[in-house]
């Protein structure tokens, strides 16, 4: 159990010192940062906008059951298939099902965030199916067997070279230095795929109430590849995706694409509501959309820390957090990374196990203050360590406070303590920073406060 | 219990307590901003700003396309339409080309008089990905964002819009919107009950950032795009 925190501090203390990681994060970001303030500031009210799309979500999640039951139902009446999955199990064996059920060879998957949760690659995979990632950063890390860097950017923590090196091994293309270039490589390798995949796997950011539609934003174009071409389609979303209208698009797709990438708008917002409908030329025979609980209602049944579940996944709170764009997205070893990844992880997958990730912030709130739906992050941090430590008190930080109570409530016992310390203290010097020293989770990187020789309580009583 | 009714029953149980409104940072005083009641077309005071005349929107529509990379020309005629068609495909030297029946891409197809894939019914999706464009009508420009919105029934189809490298869209005036806004207002009052199964809001040639983040256009759709609006 302990080793998740153990990988945690090692991995971290590795990455922060290394200048190419911090060179490449500043230099994404730093341009991420520049267009969205200029997206931000077209806008002719962002805060307002903001309090909108939070009392929105709030709307949504607060009457979830209505709305899953109306979006469900809209989709049904069209001919999709509903499914409900309380565990990332059962999700699997779902999707397995219907691959199998289509006699599916290859599936063509475009990104989402709830397939990595579900780990759903790893289960088709292993059922002996060609799964084949298509959104190009996806794609990059599926060929390196890595999981996705940032919810948003996948690639962002490789260069041009290691891709070119990367591309070079795995397709047999020529090196080269041009993005352009190797963007052509990896658009022709994904074309046949496409036409040859038998079943097409989607996310989806928004899930719409109002006319049963799920809606896909990318910039790419292979979401909407993969959802015209294959003859099945598949949506894995959670249940927390819901918006309960139509026209809440118009406000939530262009915040998406100022807070997720500096973007007034991505290049492709989809909505797809059914398999192709009669007189419809093209699209999916069948489509299936699976709503995925995965411990989501736990998280629901905290009012305290409910609004974690209005995130839109855009990203931006592991841009601007500084322990996010110090320690990489691999470091957190969890699907979702950064303040949301620590807000909610604990929830998903156990507090006691994950409880290191909110103690791991500078509570700058940073996170909170960019939040285009205002979830009030860095407070759910300090939530997330109050309840660990309610739920498993730590017996040497009770026995710490103990031994101070006892000698801070005794004047006598406290000038000694304080002589003693004065005394021992040069002493400390021979073990500082060492793994002797009894203070080394503080001195290994920093120095300890010096006792005065003299304290105002002693100047006071020797002053002229 | 089935697994819907079990879902719906834990959300129901969570549902009993009731969460805070947004707003209130660490469920304290202070920080309460006054709630601002989204409505219906409500997002339009908070979203870009968008003139009111026709000249207005037609240059925010140009500004916009600019930015995006999209070719957009404002025609006065069907003359200057086929003429542009004509040096499109001299140009770039189209071979065959996808479309769709309509009153604009059907006198556009005889002018280009080069052979058609139609996906209007049916159609050979290995025909088409040998296309060198695909050449659709839409259901509106919106200014706001530069964008074309298009639906499964108004634009030939799901992949005739993504699949060819080059997507060409035939607009005609009237079809310019303000903002995302009535672009919804839009797809609800056209279709509703009966929605097409896709549709789609089209902002500029396909396009990724995911190689250091540095702009590539045609991902995986179309590596242009080109709107004539007559």
């Amino acid at each position: 159990m302990k080793s998740f925190v153990r990988e945690f501090i090692t991995q971290s203390r590795h990455v922060t010192q290394e200048l190419r990681h911090r060179q490449l994060i500043q230099t994404a970001l730093g341009k991420y940062e520049v267009k969205r303030d200029e997206k931000k500031a077209a806008f002719q009210n962002w805060p307002a906008a903001r309090q909108a799309a939070a009392e929105t979500k709030w709307e949504a999640i607060n009457h979830l059951d209505q709305h899953l039951t109306d979006f469900a139902r809209r989709l049904e009446a069209r001919g999709t298939v509903v499914h409900w999955a309380s565990t990332a199990e059962t999700a699997r064996d779902i999707i397995l099902g219907i691959v199998r059920d289509s006699k599916a060879r290859s599936i063509i998957k475009s990104k989402a965030m709830t397939a990595e949760e579900i780990h759903l690659n790893d289960a088709l995979e292993h059922a002996g199916f060609e799964v084949v990632e298509s959104d190009l950063g996806e794609y990059i890390v599926q060929l390196r067997k890595e999981a996705p860097y940032h919810i948003v950017f996948p690639a962002m923590h490789l260069t041009r070279g290691e891709i070119s090196e990367l591309f070079a091994r795995e397709l047999g293309s020529a090196p080269t230095e041009s993005p352009e270039e190797l963007t052509m490589i990896a658009r022709r390798a994904l074309r046949q795929k496409y036409i040859t995949a038998d079943v097409g796997i989607t996310g989806a950011n928004f899930a719409i109430a109002e006319t049963g539609m799920i809606s896909i934003t990318e910039n790419e174009g292979n979401a909407r590849l993969t959802a015209a071409l294959p003859k099945v389609m598949i949506t894995l979303l959670g249940i927390e995706k819901i918006l309960p209208r139509l026209e809440d698009l118009a406000l939530f797709l262009p915040m998406l694409a100022t807070a997720g990438a500096g973007q007034a708008l991505t290049c492709y917002n989809s909505l797809y509501g059914g398999p192709r409908q009669p007189g419809e030329s093209d699209g999916p025979e069948q489509y299936h959309v699976v709503l995925l609980d995965n411990r989501r209602t736990q998280l629901l049944a905290d009012p305290e820390q409910r609004d974690a579940l209005h995130c839109i996944r855009c990203g931006a709170c592991l841009n601007v957090c500084p322990i996010y764009r110090n320690i990489g997205g691999h470091t957190y070893a969890t699907t979702y990374s950064g303040p949301i990844g620590s807000v909610i992880t604990p929830h998903l997958r156990g507090l006691q196990d994950w409880k290191h990730l909110s103690y791991a912030s500078s509570l700058c709130g940073a996170c909170t203050e960019t939040c285009p739906v205002k979830i009030d992050l860095h407070h759910h941090l300090l939530q997330n360590r109050r309840n660990s430590a309610r739920q498993k008190p730590s017996r040497t930080e009770k026995l710490t406070f103990k031994l101070a109570a006892v000698v801070m409530n005794r004047p006598r016992l406290y000038a000694i303590v304080k002589k003693m310390a004065r005394l021992f203290q040069p002493l400390h010097k021979l073990v500082k920073g060492s793994r002797l020293d009894p203070a080394y989770a503080w001195t290994q990187t920093r120095d300890l406060p010096t006792v005065p020789d003299q304290s105002f309580k002693d100047w006071w009583r020797t002053r002229a | 219990m089935n697994e819907r009714e079990a879902i719906l029953a834990r959300i129901r149980e969570a549902l009993t307590l009731t969460a805070g409104k947004p707003g209130a940072h660490g469920g304290g005083p202070g920080h309460h901003e006054p709630a601002v009641s989204p409505g219906p077309g409500s997002a339009r005071q908070w979203l870009p700003v968008v003139g009111d005349s026709f000249e207005e929107r037609i240059a925010l529509f140009r500004a916009n396309s600019a930015e995006l990379k999209t070719d957009f020309y404002l025609l006065n005629t069907r003359e200057e339409l086929a003429k542009l068609l004509v040096e499109l495909r001299d140009i770039e030297g189209w071979q065959r080309i996808g479309s769709h029946s309509g009153s604009l891409t059907q006198p556009a197809c005889e002018t280009l008089a080069l052979p058609v894939c139609r996906t209007d019914g049916s159609y050979d999706v290995h025909e088409l990905e040998k296309c060198d464009a695909g050449l659709t009508e839409c259901d509106a420009l919106i200014a706001q964002t530069g964008s074309v919105l298009v639906t499964s029934r108004s634009a030939g189809g799901r992949a005739l819009s993504v699949l060819p490298p080059h997507h060409v869209v035939l607009a005609r005036r009237e079809q310019l919107l303000p903002d995302l806004p009535a672009a919804f207002e839009l797809v609800k009052t056209k279709y509703s009950p009966n929605y097409p199964s896709f549709a789609s809001l089209i902002t500029g040639p396909s396009r990724t950032g995911d190689i250091e983040r540095i702009l590539v256009l045609g991902a995986h759709g179309p590596k242009k795009l080109t709107i004539l609006c007559l």
